[in-house]
């Protein structure tokens, strides 16, 4: 039996570390090492907080969205307080960050980045996608979006306005889609299907076609 | 002028308690540059915008935890609209784009609209 064979038809480099650590690899261990000792946590609470951030996916947003989408009461408590309408479906928040929910309209479109960082509502997606932490989009989604979201394949009207909310402080956004045309007889888990992650982001709409099938 | 060191009930609020701009008011991001930690984006100091709302409740004052001074101390953020075309003068888009952005109440003076 060799080291790597187990029962998949793809070929990848056998897993072992193969790079020395870089210089953030080794402060960051350095500094957890150190505040471990300190005794300010310990082992078991990054632990915990890391799975506390992997159970986090695009998936609870989706089901805010598609309540939002058939039920105006929570809807209109999810745009006063995001925070508080996301806790309402047990989806905690684990710190000290708000949610504005942005609602797209016929005449609004948002955009959420973050210029300095990646800054993103976790909570309710989890973890951003790589592109939304590089710096061609940091930077292009403030100065040209509309060419960006172009790229996307999201060309906005000149008549509709854009928005762009740089999320550098202490609150994080969720974009609320508007809800796809032919989705009257939807239920709520359909209509969840149909939000995605990018949506959420407002990069794209939220179509029937775009769906998680 | 509206004071804001009263409120109705004639309580006295300490300073930095109640909120120093209101929604609509006309309002310019400082031009400074501070060594530090700072979140202003650069390209945002010495813009001008209205404060779209008052994020509550008041936060401290990343700068100074940076560097363990907030004491306490505690300020708001305003969420701020700035037209994307005073941002950036050859701005390809509509003139009603515009960018919104939580702003530190350090940062921000009061102008006329």
């Amino acid at each position: 039996m060799s080291p790597h064979d187990h029962d998949h038809d793809h070929a990848h480099a056998e897993i072992a570390p193969s790079e020395r650590p870089g210089y953030y690899d080794i402060m960051e261990t350095a500094v957890r090492e150190l505040l471990i000792d300190k005794g300010l946590f310990g082992a078991d609470e990054i632990r915990r907080q890391i799975e506390v951030l992997d159970s986090r996916t695009p998936a609870l947003g989706a089901k805010v969205v598609a309540r939002a989408w058939i039920d105006p009461d929570f809807r209109a408590r999810l745009l006063a307080n995001g925070r508080a309408a996301c806790e309402e479906l047990g989806i905690s928040f684990y710190d000290d960050t708000q949610l504005i929910v942005l609602e797209n309209t016929e005449t609004v479109h948002n955009l959420i980045v973050c210029t300095l960082c990646s800054c993103y509502p976790r909570p309710v997606l989890g973890l951003p996608p790589d592109w939304y932490k590089n710096k061609p989009y940091r930077a292009r989604a403030v100065i040209e979006p509309r060419a960006v979201l172009a790229e996307f394949g999201t060309v906005i009207p000149d008549g509709v306005e854009i928005r762009v909310s740089d999320s550098t402080a202490m609150v994080r956004f969720l974009v609320l889609p508007r809800r796809p045309d032919g989705t009257d007889a939807y239920d709520e888990e359909q209509l969840a299907a149909l939000v995605t992650r990018d949506a959420m982001i407002g990069v794209v709409p939220a179509s029937i076609a775009a769906g998680r099938s | 002028m509206v004071n804001f060191t009263h409120d109705a009930s004639g309580i006295v609020l300490a300073t930095g308690e109640a909120p120093l701009f209101r929604p609509g008011e006309a309002v310019r991001v400082m031009t400074r540059a501070p060594v530090g930690h700072y979140r202003v984006p650069t390209y945002l100091r010495g813009k001008s915008g209205v404060v779209e709302s008052v994020i509550e409740p008041a936060a401290i004052d990343n700068e100074e935890e940076a560097y363990g001074r907030n004491a306490g101390s505690k300020r708001h953020y305003y969420r701020i609209v700035v037209p994307m075309t005073s941002i950036w003068p050859h701005y390809a888009g509509s003139p009603a784009d515009n960018l919104r952005i939580e702003v530190f109440e350090t940062w921000l003076e009061r102008i006329q609209a």
